[in-house]
């Protein structure tokens, strides 16, 4: 009740009032503010026992766990060796981190083998034939340099089960100080290495192993931008502009703004993360297990840690299933659409929109052509590859326009052994769907088309051998009559010798590179005629579709009623006179 | 309400009026007030509004590209709106009023008329039908109103209504093939709007002069004509009904 004790008296007059009651303004006052400036203190300077550095923090990205806990691996003591091999830093990992490489050896980033529950098929980079490279049995230390451990170099055995060949680094080191060589079976340079006169130095496991700290979109990036044999080839919307981008490139990555990893939302637990797109959802739900409405993005995630709900890295896991703002007519209009478009449809109006080309067209047909007994390359006016001896033909695009098709998550592949139909075009992997299965949405892809070699005679796609210093692999020796029998020889198969080209579609879900919502793509952009959704159906689209007899009725029925009218206004006119005869 | 009392109108000359082309000496051609005030602002509200949707449908639907998409959707649903809550209050005033009653069909004479506006107009021939206090349109245009009013009315505003609720059923199953039912029915009663509009912009030219029907709904004022009874009784309970004598 002390303010009624000033009541008419405020501004205090400091004159008027006792020393007594000053004082006690004071230390009041001071009482006050003292949290607010312990408060500023703490977001200014080093948490007082945190590891990170603020300059260390700022640049660190969002990712699903907070950064900064209670370990500064730098001063690690079991970190300060010089490590002589992958291996072994992973062995120093392990002595605390007792689960991670048992964790690790249970996920797809690690078995590269995943059974597809809705169709029964075994998928993974293991097995699958791609519209890109191929195949990566017999073709594995160039191929495996992105498995995440050491030295898998035969995909007819299972990875190495040590807990030591598990890679800790490329998913947890700074960038700049580990890589994975590229032709080394996972494994980094231990040694320097001169390749066309320039010399490679190994890096510095020590440091390496001190840099570690939650992923950044870097690490998962070495991988992911560079499938296909280059910077965002095979995607479409991950590449190497994903490291620092704009605003304009993708809203949640944003390095002047949220700047998130991907695990801000692949994130799960366990060295599990959702998100494979063997199997998706492609029209999430934000009801958890006991059918409970989960309001908020909060609660999902809370419901996700207590296992009552599968962790899922959508949209929607985050912006809910009405992400616009239901209080306005154009966000109920827009919320309207979320049963039947995918978030992404709308909001990556374009993909390979940050300045990297991906791969839209592989001709492996003219592969082997040779220039005076030599390889040779041609260069698109873009200064991309046109043509490779080692690859055949290619096409590069950026701001593509993507591919729009009814997508319920699920794709069947068209592995080794399934038939295929050479007069048609054969889908790698078939996308799931119907507008009536209540499970799809529309979805955005990247339609990347291809002509790969099959067998004429049994009418199945075939592996290839591509890469290798004998005397076989397509990439050494240009000759496709000894690396097709040598791949096929390599798994088992049978190969009649009859090679074929087939044209292929490859399907490659777009989800990253999501524009500001001004940038969205607009209404009339598919309710027209001729618009981004023209070859969608089982839908009626207001703008788009009409139906045919109805408005030829329509418009007869209004044409003729005008021209009656006008008959009739006429015959009017004409026998005007008549009127004051009568 | 300075609408006549239900007796009144009931007790006056009843649809056997409707085919009588002869003027009585009897019957006295007075100016009265025929459609109110909120009867005007009906009219006129739902003529306009009826203009914006169909034009901001019709640029929905793909015939007209006059404004973007998204601003069409706006418009169309905000004047949609609008109609909805000034038909409501149609619905309350008809009822409250009795005006209704202007609307039950009445096919005595309805063969009149049809030939007049097919035939007789463009031979000069008089209008079989003369208004009344009691009822104010004739058999043909009853039809038409109670048409407009029970069938492509409700058919616009029924499927509208499900059109801008699609939110709350789009999980049904089928949900689909019922928007595509609801844009059908939306769709071929807009057309039938549309055409409804021209022919009833069309006859508004009918009357004496071009203008004569249009002035008519704008002022509320028409002669029609009034037995003593009705005369006398107008002049004593509702003098503001009638204009005075020219």
């Amino acid at each position: 009740m002390a303010n009624f004790a000033f009541e008419g008296r405020w501004p205090l007059d400091k004159t008027s009032m006792r020393p007594g009651l000053a004082t006690s303004a004071l230390v009041v006052l001071s009482l006050l503010l003292l949290p607010i400036g312990a408060a500023s203190a703490a977001s200014g300077d080093a948490l007082p026992h945190s590891p990170l550095s603020p300059e260390a923090k700022a640049s660190l990205q969002l990712s699903g766990k907070p950064a900064g806990g209670t370990a500064d691996h730098s001063r690690f003591e079991i970190l300060q060796q010089d490590f002589k091999s992958g291996p072994e830093v992973t062995k120093a990992c392990l002595s605390c981190h007792t689960e991670a490489a048992d964790q690790v050896q249970h996920t797809l980033h690690w078995k590269w083998q995943t059974t597809n529950e809705a169709t029964g098929q075994t998928l993974g980079k293991r097995t699958v034939i791609n519209a890109f490279c191929g195949n990566v049995a017999s073709n594995e230390p160039r191929c495996t340099s992105c498995h995440a451990g050491y030295g898998w170099e035969d995909m007819r055995k299972d990875p190495p089960s040590e807990p030591e060949a598990v890679d800790c680094l490329v998913c947890h080191a700074d960038t700049a100080l580990y890589s994975k060589y590229p032709t080394k079976a996972g494994h980094p340079l231990y040694e320097p290495i001169t390749v066309n006169g320039k010399t490679e130095m190994p890096p510095d496991l020590g440091k390496a192993a001190r840099s570690v700290t939650n992923p950044q979109r870097q690490n998962c990036g070495s991988c992911h931008y560079y499938g296909g044999g280059g910077d965002g080839v095979k995607h479409g919307d991950l590449d190497s502009s994903l490291n620092q981008p704009d605003k304009t490139l993708d809203v949640h990555m944003n390095k002047d703004g949220l700047n998130m990893a991907c695990t801000a939302c692949h994130a799960g637990s366990g060295h599990q993360w959702p998100g494979s797109r063997y199997s998706m959802e492609a029209k999430p739900t934000t009801v958890a297990r006991d059918g409970e409405e989960t309001k908020t993005a909060k609660i999902r995630k809370l419901d996700q840690l207590a296992s009552l709900m599968e962790p899922s890295a959508t949209c929607e896991s985050c912006h809910s299933n009405r992400p616009h703002d239901g209080s306005d007519l154009m966000g109920i209009k827009l919320n309207d659409h979320t049963d039947t478009v995918a978030c992404q449809t709308c909001h990556i109006p374009e993909f390979a929109r940050g300045g990297v080309a991906t791969k839209t067209l592989w001709d492996w047909s003219t592969a082997g052509k040779l220039k005076d007994g030599k390889p040779y390359k041609d260069m698109d006016e873009h200064g991309h590859p046109s043509y490779m001896s080692e690859k055949g033909n290619f096409e590069y695009g950026e701001n593509i326009k993507p591919f729009y098709a009814w997508f319920n998550g699920e794709t069947t592949w068209t592995l080794l052994d399934d038939k295929i139909d050479p007069t048609k075009v054969v889908e790698i992997n078939a996308l799931g769907g119907s507008p009536s299965d209540g499970k799809s949405r529309i979805w955005p892809f990247k339609q990347m088309l291809s002509r790969q070699p099959y067998d004429m005679e049994t009418n199945q796609l075939v592996y290839n051998h591509v890469f290798g210093k004998d005397d076989t692999a397509l990439w050494t020796n240009f000759d496709w009559s000894k690396s097709v029998p040598a791949a096929m020889d390599f798994i088992g198969k049978d190969f009649s010798g009859k090679l074929g080209f087939v044209d292929t579609h490859m399907y490659w879900p777009i989800t990253h590179m999501v524009a500001p919502k001004d940038q969205a793509v607009r209404c009339t952009e598919c309710h027209a005629k001729q618009g981004r959704l023209d070859g969608i159906t089982g839908i009626y689209m207001p703008g788009r579709d009409t139906f045919k007899w109805l408005d030829w009725i329509g418009y007869a029925a209004f044409g003729l009623t005008v021209l009656g009218v006008l008959f009739h206004a006429l015959l009017r006119i004409i026998f005007r006179n008549r009127k004051k005869q009568a | 309400m300075t609408d006549i009392p239900s007796s009144t109108s009931s007790s006056g000359p009843s649809s056997g009026r409707s085919e009588e082309l002869t003027i009585r000496p009897d019957v006295k051609k007075r100016a009265v007030k025929i459609y109110t005030r909120y009867e005007r602002f009906w009219h006129w509200s739902q003529a306009l509004l009826i203009f914006i949707l169909a034009f901001s449908g019709f640029n929905l639907h793909g015939t007209l590209s006059l404004v973007p998409f998204p601003l069409a959707v706006m418009v169309h649903t905000y004047a949609a709106i609008l109609l909805l809550v000034l038909w409501l209050f149609t619905t309350f005033w008809n009822f409250t009023t009795g005006q209704w009653r202007h609307y039950l069909p009445q096919n005595k004479g309805l063969f009149a008329v049809i030939k007049f506006y097919a035939y007789g107009i463009i031979m000069g021939a008089p209008h079989p039908y003369s208004k009344s206090l009691a009822r104010k349109q004739n058999a043909l245009q009853s039809l038409a109103y109670l048409t407009f009013m029970v069938i492509i009315g409700p058919a616009l505003w029924l499927s509208g209504i499900a059109y801008l609720l699609y939110g709350l059923w789009e999980t049904m199953q089928n949900s689909q093939q019922i928007f595509s039912l609801v844009a059908f029915v939306h769709t071929a009663a807009a057309f039938a709007m549309i055409t409804f509009v021209v022919i009833h912009v069309y006859m508004t030219t009918t009357g004496k002069t071009v203008f004569h029907y249009i002035r008519t709904m704008i002022t509320g004022y028409e002669k029609i004509e009034l037995t003593p009874a009705e005369e006398a009784y107008l002049e004593e309970q509702q003098p503001d009904m009638l204009k005075a004598n020219e």
